[in-house]
């Protein structure tokens, strides 16, 4: 006896240190002690102690001893729980028990206790150390209004020092209060407010659930609540579909903004410019394996490092195609056309044979996986990020065609390619570095495309009919116009979206921009006069 | 007479062509139908349906010709007007199912029964007559064409934009007929054909007739094609594709010519496709690809645009490279061949092969010519 | 894109170049003699004003020189009669005031009986020079009259009677593509003259020709003006007075001054921007 009395001393001195919980285990310890006695009295004094312990096992003992699962070993007075599928569990530690000890005793419990568990349980989750456990107990507390749980839930209310967590009780306590019979009139009409700038459908369903004894007033009320409520979620659905919307918009101009300096600028039909795309992808993946290889600690790093590979690596592809291919063709926009689709489909097979042509694993680092709640309006980390990317990547675009000699000898090339000749620049030169540029910008467009896309040789193709939508739409030439024509197409889309549905959205916008360009064969940002005719 | 007007109509290689044509409309369905199979010169059924394919595309690559070769037009949604005369005589061939589907419908298709669709589309109504599927079969491309092509050349939409809204329309109606509500059997398409106007699709002689009728398709629309560029229609086209505002500013409306020759190339492409149906046995959404599209203008890239014959001969070699590379071990390097033919073709065969001869018999007969010139011009120029 | 010059010579507010056009309008003719008829049109491209309030009468059967530095808006002129470009304000009238030419289009108005001769020459190229008279011949333009029609059954005298006005008729069947730039030139006059229109818009239609071809061409553009009005842009002044014709001269897009070669060179301001000293 005195041996197993030890060992269960040591069994729960170990679990102590191994939780780092020393008090709370005391307590439970003695809990679990006088639930041996065998007497209401100790029993009622060892649910009060556990439900005090903050015992992470608190529960589930409690739940055990209310469902008349909890039992005792008269001979060593260790104490179990059985879960509800047959497992014994010794309690002090908490590890699965192979074979029972004979001669179990059920720990008997009467009505008076049975309301002792249920208010020790829901004070417990709503007393758990855990923040999240206790968010969710009010939440849970919020749907069920259950009269019996104000009690508890004002205790908690009491101790609770997170602000988030308080008003979340708070809520709670206001949707119970509206569905009881007790409440008082002011009572009920300060829930309302509180109901009011909780702001969603749960508070839509408790305020609809005010209890017919409410006064006129109160019920007036709530009917002005909901009707707030319901106008500010319709607001929030647009500000959520703008919001998509620009997540896909700055999706097609990373797409696109290659293709604006390209096909824009250049005027170089390059249908390859999606293999450009997809090459980025991939050198995201090479690159993550080699982090995941050498350094997985350091993988959020990844994306950064990759980002001047993929623009290099891509660039220099893409100035390998224009001496190759692009410059025995200019003046000749249609075999361009020709030519690049080839390179594309020659890109494709060579990425298939060397890659396979399944999907690769491109991991997200850290800080693009997640979400947070602004007003109510879920954002997440990845397309934040890939907004303010895009936007940056347009930025340093801009600067670099105005500020670096090789923006002005584009400019001064795309303008009057004789003349700029003749004045020193050395035109090829200025094309394979154009090009290059362009690629590059697709090639890290690639690696932002990586996080939300699958990567695979395909993936180009899904992008270049949407980028030349872009760049036309916004008309040829025009960086401004891509970048108005890109969010412009986003938002539409994803307005489109809920009335029609993803496909037929995308063809409504696709059926939209070919009249369109009928209308404006230039685009929304056209150049005009004698010059765009020469 | 008539002979004599065909003759002048159509020069050396198109000649050698209809002749070359012809021949095979009649002996290889002989050679199948007739021949022991263990003759040597016995046609397999599955090879007869093979050439019989090439044909169908050569039908689409004349038809791209016409636009593109004669008129500059460079349309990236000729499949999608190939498809759509597909799909009309799918339709046709569904309708002609009749009660024997999994589902013994009366009337539906396989795949509404499936869907739980209590009646017919007004858009499948009259398909189960074969003349009015075959009306639809070139009405319904080249209705799309005419639309297409009345608002794009009206608003003088050319070049590349052309070209990309060309490739926007057949990838919005890829998305479209992949939609199971559309009507057209979604993802799957069209098949499991069983007759085509009471004989069995599958049976030798219903294929070696349909191969004949192939052949002969090929051969009226080559004819109405060479009619068609050999006319003072065929000049202006030309001279559009050359200088448009030139054009206009003699007093021609570009863009009811554009519009003519698009919409007739458009019902020959719909022609093509509802050849290859019942060849074939399937349609399905994928023949929207864009990559169709852009595969039948290399093959016209290849055989010389703007030479009607080359377009044809283009089809047929470039398909035929591909059923030889992908079926045999060298399936994976297929892409890599197909690209490089796109870049070779651009860059070093800009007229294609046919072009590529013509400018090489040319050169011949300018040697020729200037050797008997010199003494006049010089006597010109003093 | 067009940038702007220095704004320096605003018509209205010269006192001198007021003069002037009271001096054009002294010789105007109203709607109803002028074959073509111009009134006030102006036009700008980005801001930039190619033309300026430009007024132009031509007489029928007249024969017209229109001579101006770079950049005084010849091309526009043309440009804005034969439908290429839009006037942003102006009346633009043909045929004795019957038929708006701002609400027309390129087609249209070749319909109507304006014939244009473009800066450089352009040819149909893979075309024969007789084949390239044959699609300027006038006659129903319509797609299906070309695919049935009477163009296919021309006489080829028909043809051959224009190639020997033009000169051409020993290279009738080579291709427009290969004969030399003067020949195209007279290509396109010849088209023209195919075309049979009621006014011929020439321009610049001697530029890199040697001087025996720009004879040649003086004397040809005369014979047409037997039967047709003619307008020519032109710099070459020895061309300009061959023609013997009244001259018009434009300075940033309007009129400078008008009337025979010898007084309009003679004017102080048209020495000034555009003869020299």
């Amino acid at each position: 006896m005195s041996r197993l009395k030890s060992f269960c001393a040591l069994c729960l001195c170990l679990l102590a240190l191994a939780l780092h919980a020393p008090a709370a285990q005391a307590d439970a310890a003695s809990a679990l002690a006088r639930f041996a006695e065998d007497s209401f009295p100790e029993t009622a004094k060892a649910i009060e102690e556990l439900g005090a312990s903050g015992d992470a096992r608190a529960q589930i003992i409690l739940e055990s001893l209310a469902a008349a699962r909890l039992f005792v070993d008269p001979a060593s007075r260790a104490v179990y729980w059985r879960t509800a599928s047959g497992v014994l569990h010794e309690a002090a530690s908490g590890a699965p028990v192979a074979t029972p000890p004979a001669g179990l005793q059920p720990v008997r419990i009467n009505n008076r206790l049975r309301t002792a568990i249920q208010n020790e349980l829901g004070a417990l989750t709503l007393m758990a150390p855990d923040p999240a456990r206790r968010r969710a107990a009010a939440e849970s507390l919020f749907k069920a209004r259950d009269p019996a749980a104000l009690a508890p839930l004002e205790n908690a209310l009491k101790a609770e020092k997170d602000p988030a967590i308080a008003r979340a009780f708070a809520q709670a306590r206001a949707a119970i209060l509206l569905a009881s019979a007790g409440a008082s009139n002011e009572q009920r009409i300060d829930s309302i407010a509180l109901l009011r700038a909780r702001a969603d459908m749960g508070a839509i369903a408790a305020l609809r659930s005010l209890h017919e004894s409410a006064s006129a007033d109160a019920k007036g009320l709530a009917g002005d609540a909901v009707a707030a409520i319901e106008g500010r979620l319709r607001l929030m659905s647009h500000v959520q579909n703008v919001w998509y919307g620009l997540s896909l918009g700055s999706v097609l101009l990373l797409a696109a903004i290659g293709l604006a300096i390209t096909f824009g600028v250049m005027g170089v039909i390059n249908m390859a410019h999606g293999e450009m795309v997809m090459l980025g992808t991939y050198v995201t993946f090479l690159v993550q394996e080699a982090f995941r290889a050498h350094a997985p600690a350091w993988f959020d790093l990844s994306l950064p490092v990759a980002l001047p590979l993929a623009f290099l690596a891509t660039g220099l592809v893409g100035i390998a195609i224009e001496r190759g291919v692009i410059r025995f063709l200019y003046g000749r926009p249609l075999e361009t056309l020709l030519a690049t689709w080839g390179v594309s489909l020659i890109l494709q097979q060579a990425v298939r044979t060397a890659f396979g042509p399944t999907n690769r694993e491109v991991g997200a680092p850290s800080y693009m996986s997640g979400a947070f709640d602004l007003f109510g309006l879920s954002v997440t980390w990845g397309r934040l990020w890939i907004i303010v990317f895009t936007l940056v990547v347009f930025g340093a675009l801009l600067l670099a065609l105005k500020r670096t000699s090789l923006g002005l000898h584009m400019r001064a090339v795309t303008q009057n390619r004789r003349m700029a000749a003749s004045m020193g620049i050395r035109t090829p030169w200025v094309d394979a570095m154009t090009f290059g540029l362009g690629s590059g910008l697709a090639g890290i467009a690639g690696v932002a495309l990586s996080q939300i896309d699958n990567v695979s040789p395909n993936l180009g193709q899904s992008y270049i009919i949407d980028s030349f939508m872009v760049v036309v739409f916004g008309g040829v030439g025009n960086l401004w116009g891509a970048l108005v024509s890109a969010f412009a197409l986003g938002v539409a889309n994803k307005f489109l979206e809920p009335l029609a549905g993803a496909v037929l959205a995308k063809i409504f916008i696709l059926v939209l921009l070919i009249l369109f360009i009928q209308k404006r064969p230039r685009g929304l940002f056209a150049l005009k006069g004698r010059a765009v005719e020469a | 007479m008539i002979l004599r007007a065909l003759f002048e109509r159509f020069d050396k290689a198109g000649l050698v062509f209809l002749i070359v044509l012809a021949g095979a409309m009649i002996l290889i369905p002989a050679a199948n139908l007739l021949l022991p199979v263990s003759s040597p010169l016995h046609v397999p059924t599955h090879v007869m349906s093979l050439i019989g394919k090439y044909l169908c595309y050569a039908i689409l690559a004349l038809a791209l010709d016409l636009v593109w070769g004669y008129c500059g037009i460079l349309s990236l949604g000729h499949g999608a007007f190939f498809a759509l005369g597909g799909y009309a005589m799918g339709m046709y061939l569904m309708r002609q199912i009749g009660p024997r589907g999994v589902y013994s419908h009366p009337v539906l298709p396989d795949f509404m029964v499936f869907l739980n669709w209590k009646e017919l589309p007004w858009f499948w109504q009259g398909f189960d007559m074969f003349p009015f599927a075959m009306l639809m079969v070139v009405l319904a491309p080249g209705l799309l064409a005419f639309l297409f092509g009345w608002f794009a050349f009206r608003s003088r939409v050319t070049g590349v934009y052309l070209s990309i809204i060309t490739q926007a329309m057949t990838y919005a109606l890829l998305l479209a007929f992949f939609r199971n509500d559309m009507g057209f059997g979604g993802n799957n398409g069209l098949t499991d054909f069983k007759d085509i106007l009471g004989f069995n699709i599958q049976a030798q002689g219903t294929r070696a007739a349909l191969f004949a009728c192939t052949a002969l398709a090929l051969i009226l629309c080559y004819a109405l094609a060479r009619w068609m560029v050999t006319t003072s229609f065929g000049k202006v086209l030309v001279a559009v594709r050359d200088a448009e505002s030139r054009t206009r500013f003699l007093g021609y409306r570009v863009e009811h010519y554009k519009l003519v020759a698009f919409t007739l190339s458009a019902a020959m492409a719909g022609l093509a496709g509802a050849l290859y149906v019942p060849q074939v046995g399937i349609i399905n959404p994928s023949e929207f690809a864009p990559a169709n599209s852009i595969e039948a203008v290399i093959w016209v890239a290849v055989g010389g645009r703007g030479t009607l014959v080359g377009a044809a001969l283009g089809a047929v070699v470039v398909n035929f490279l591909k059923t030889w590379f992908t079926t045999g071990a060298l399936a994976p390097y297929w892409l890599f061949m197909l690209g490089a033919l796109f870049i070779v073709v651009t860059l070093a065969l800009p007229k294609g092969i046919v072009g590529a001869l013509n400018a090489f018999g040319e050169r011949r007969r300018a040697r020729a010519a200037a050797r008997e010139q010199e003494p006049k011009t010089a006597e010109q120029n003093a | 894109m067009t940038s702007a010059p220095l704004d320096t010579l605003d018509p209205q507010a010269d006192p001198a170049a007021q003069q002037t056009s009271v001096e054009g309008a002294a010789g105007a003719l109203s709607v109803t003699q002028a074959l073509l008829y111009l009134d006030g049109v102006s036009v700008s491209f980005d801001g930039y004003r190619a033309i300026r309030n430009l007024s132009l009468y031509v007489a029928p059967g007249e024969m017209r020189a229109i001579i101006g530095p770079n950049g005084a808006g010849k091309t526009t002129m043309m440009d804005i009669v034969t439908g290429k470009t839009r006037p942003d304000e102006g009346d633009v009238l043909f045929d004795h005031g019957r038929h708006d030419l701002t609400k027309l289009d390129e087609t249209a108005i070749a319909e109507l009986g304006v014939g244009r001769k473009f800066q450089k020459p352009t040819v149909f190229e893979s075309h024969s020079v007789a084949d390239n008279v044959l699609l300027a011949l006038k006659g129903p333009r319509g797609p299906f009259a070309s695919l049935l029609g009477w163009r296919n059954k021309v006489a080829r005298e028909r043809v051959d009677e224009i190639l020997l006005t033009a000169g051409l008729i020993d290279h009738r069947s080579r291709l427009a593509g290969e004969i030399s730039h003067g020949q195209k030139q007279w290509l396109e006059i010849g088209m023209l003259l195919a075309q049979d229109p009621a006014i011929l818009l020439v321009d610049e239609p001697v530029a890199g020709m040697t001087d025996a071809e720009t004879e040649q061409t003086a004397t040809l553009l005369r014979e047409i003006n037997k039967a047709h009005t003619v307008i020519v842009v032109e710099h070459d002044m020895a061309f300009v007075r061959a023609l013997a014709c009244k001259v018009t001269c434009l300075h940033e897009g309007s009129v400078l001054a008008e009337g025979s070669l010898d007084r309009v060179a003679a004017d102080e301001r048209v020495i000034e921007v555009y003869l020299g000293r």
